[in-house]
């Protein structure tokens, strides 16, 4: 009952030689390094409309809509100053100490929901992914335009903040675009890691929160970067401050800040940064284009 | 006749789905959890299930070929590994182009307007952004959804099943596709819209497509595709003519 077509030219071939006579491509198999980077290029409307398509359906219910992107931080802001700014009445070494802290704060959580989206950006695509062809780093990328929408606000918000705390605008605020792309890109990095590894131990997302705490206290976020070389062993000092978050924040602090006290020299931070977004960024797009084809299967 | 064109070479393909989560009961406890840290044991909630078991069939050029088989038969996993969007295990799957599939399930955004749903569903199937704006009052006409009232500017959650149906296989249906494979997209649509599907299924056949259809309703099998292919738990029962394949399926079916 197999074989109806028994007067055919190509019956004495084999399956796989049929196949290649008539140039047919092995189903879902992955591009290589270069073709793969073209085909992400001509999705990128499909990345952009989607990144976009997240936000607007993330506020759908809520009666402000994306006026929540900008009172997200405001709020964040807020909570903070009234415990350190009113309850604590932290002083810490630095000068202007809510505006540090927000900083601090705002650039550490654009990194972190970048990294909670990208561990879910496969496992919880799942059904798109089982349904359509198109290059996967789109997902863990589309979380990180997401997110970089989201601190587009915040560092509106954080303009406002830094000028009510009476810092003087100066050119230095530019320095805050390339800031903020390094960082990008950094984050963009970590989503594809995180979302190669998320697709296969879903214990990562249970893992995740704590491995974003423990590095938001390595980050120097709700203290002065100062403590970390007056408690710590040189060696771990070191350390930390190769932290590429505590990196970008330090970047941040530095463009928005005056006298914000710094744990590395200006030039040092800039080749950390660099070294950091193109270590992350080009390892993750390798680490993950080597596991494309595994991502149907969930 | 001419010499026929193969689109779908399909080579003793073995497709297994591992499935986590599949609790047995008593190895769902933190205790047993712990217990398989320790001893270093492979987590039992990891099951694995064989779901295709060594199909090959050629499929060519111009041929709309239905597939068949009771629930759970593999006839779902059978067209997603044609896509390319489940890996093979063993054997292997070569395909024209980039088939495409149109499931009842793929996901769209329920919080969009079935509108903004269109345009992302057409730039995931890699149209460009004009082919995208030329389409989308196209792609909303053929669906039918703007019939009672301005249904495209809500969101999709608010649509009843059979809407969304029309509206994704109207969004799939607006490319051009060397292989298309349909799974049971058909079956919620009413009778108007059925007929309609059935017309365009047949129009993307005449531009030497070729068609896979699963469904269970015998009657649009028959009307669509000349050739069946009856999968059998994983394994492939009869492949031939669709009056013949589907006259031993409901022998089988009645028989149980």
């Amino acid at each position: 009952m197999t074989d109806t077509v028994v007067v055919d030219p190509d019956s004495h071939l084999s399956q796989a030689e049929l196949a290649a006579k008539h140039g047919l491509t092995v189903a879902g198999a992955r591009p290589g390094l270069a073709a793969y980077t073209r085909r992400l290029w001509s999705y990128r409307h499909f990345i952009s409309a989607y990144a976009n398509a997240r936000i607007v359906s993330s506020f759908s219910t809520t009666r402000l809509g994306r006026l929540w992107q900008v009172l997200t931080p405001v709020t964040n802001a807020a909570v903070y100053y009234l415990i350190f700014g009113v309850v604590l009445n932290t002083k810490a070494d630095v000068p202007n100490f809510i505006a540090y802290l927000c900083t601090g704060l705002f650039v550490f959580v654009f990194s972190q929901s970048a990294i909670q989206g990208g561990v879910q950006a496969i496992s919880g695509n799942l059904g798109l992914i089982r349904a359509l062809q198109f290059p996967r780093a789109c997902l863990p990328i589309a979380v990180t335009l997401t997110q970089f929408s989201n601190m587009v606000a915040s560092i509106i918000v954080l303009i406002g903040i830094v000028l009510i705390t009476g810092e003087p605008i100066s050119v230095e605020w530019l320095v805050v675009v390339p800031a903020l792309l390094l960082q990008s890109v950094f984050n963009a990095g970590v989503a594809m890691i995180v979302a190669r590894l998320g697709a296969k131990l879903a214990d990562l997302k249970q893992l995740i929160p704590f491995i974003m705490r423990t590095w938001m206290y390595a980050s120097g976020v709700l203290y002065s970067v100062v403590l970390f070389e007056r408690h710590l062993p040189l060696w771990a000092a070191r350390l930390l401050e190769a932290n590429p978050l505590l990196v970008y924040i330090e970047l941040m602090r530095h463009a928005l800040l005056e006298g914000a006290p710094l744990a590395s020299p200006v030039p040092v931070l800039w080749a950390l940064a660099v070294g950091w977004a193109l270590l992350a960024g080009v390892g993750g797009f390798v680490y993950f284009w080597l596991g494309e084809q595994e991502y149907g299967r969930g | 006749m001419a010499e026929r064109i193969p689109t779908i070479v399909a080579d003793d393909v073995h497709v297994v789905y591992r499935v986590h989560g599949a609790g047995t009961p008593g190895t769902g406890s933190p205790v047993a959890g712990l217990r398989r840290l320790v001893t270093r044991s492979r987590p039992p909630t990891i099951r694995e299930v064989h779901a295709i078991k060594g199909v090959s069939f050629t499929a060519y050029r111009g041929e709309a070929i239905g597939l068949i088989g009771t629930n759970g038969s593999g006839k779902s996993t059978l067209l997603r590994a044609v896509a390319g969007l489940l890996p093979v295990d063993r054997g292997a799957l070569y395909a024209m182009g980039q088939p495409s599939l149109l499931g009842v399930n793929a996901a769209l955004m329920n919080d969009l307007s079935g509108e903004r749903n269109v345009e992302l569903g057409c730039l995931a199937m890699g149209m460009s952004k004009e082919q995208v704006r030329e389409q989308t009052p196209k792609i909303i006409e053929f669906s039918g959804i703007n019939d009672r009232g301005e249904f495209s500017s809500l969101p999709m959650r608010t649509y009843s099943s059979g809407m969304s149906a029309r509206l994704r296989f109207s969004i799939a249906a607006a490319k051009r596709h060397d292989v298309l494979l349909i799974d049971e997209a058909l079956a919620t649509g009413d009778a108007q819209f059925r007929r309609r599907s059935e017309e365009r299924v047949r129009e993307l056949r005449a531009d030497a497509g070729t068609v896979f259809l699963v469904s269970h309703t015998m009657a649009s099998i028959v009307d669509t595709c000349e050739r069946s292919i009856w999968l059998e738990s994983g394994v492939i029962r009869a492949d031939g003519p669709t009056d013949e394949v589907v006259k031993q399926y409901e022998d089988f079916t009645k028989r149980k």
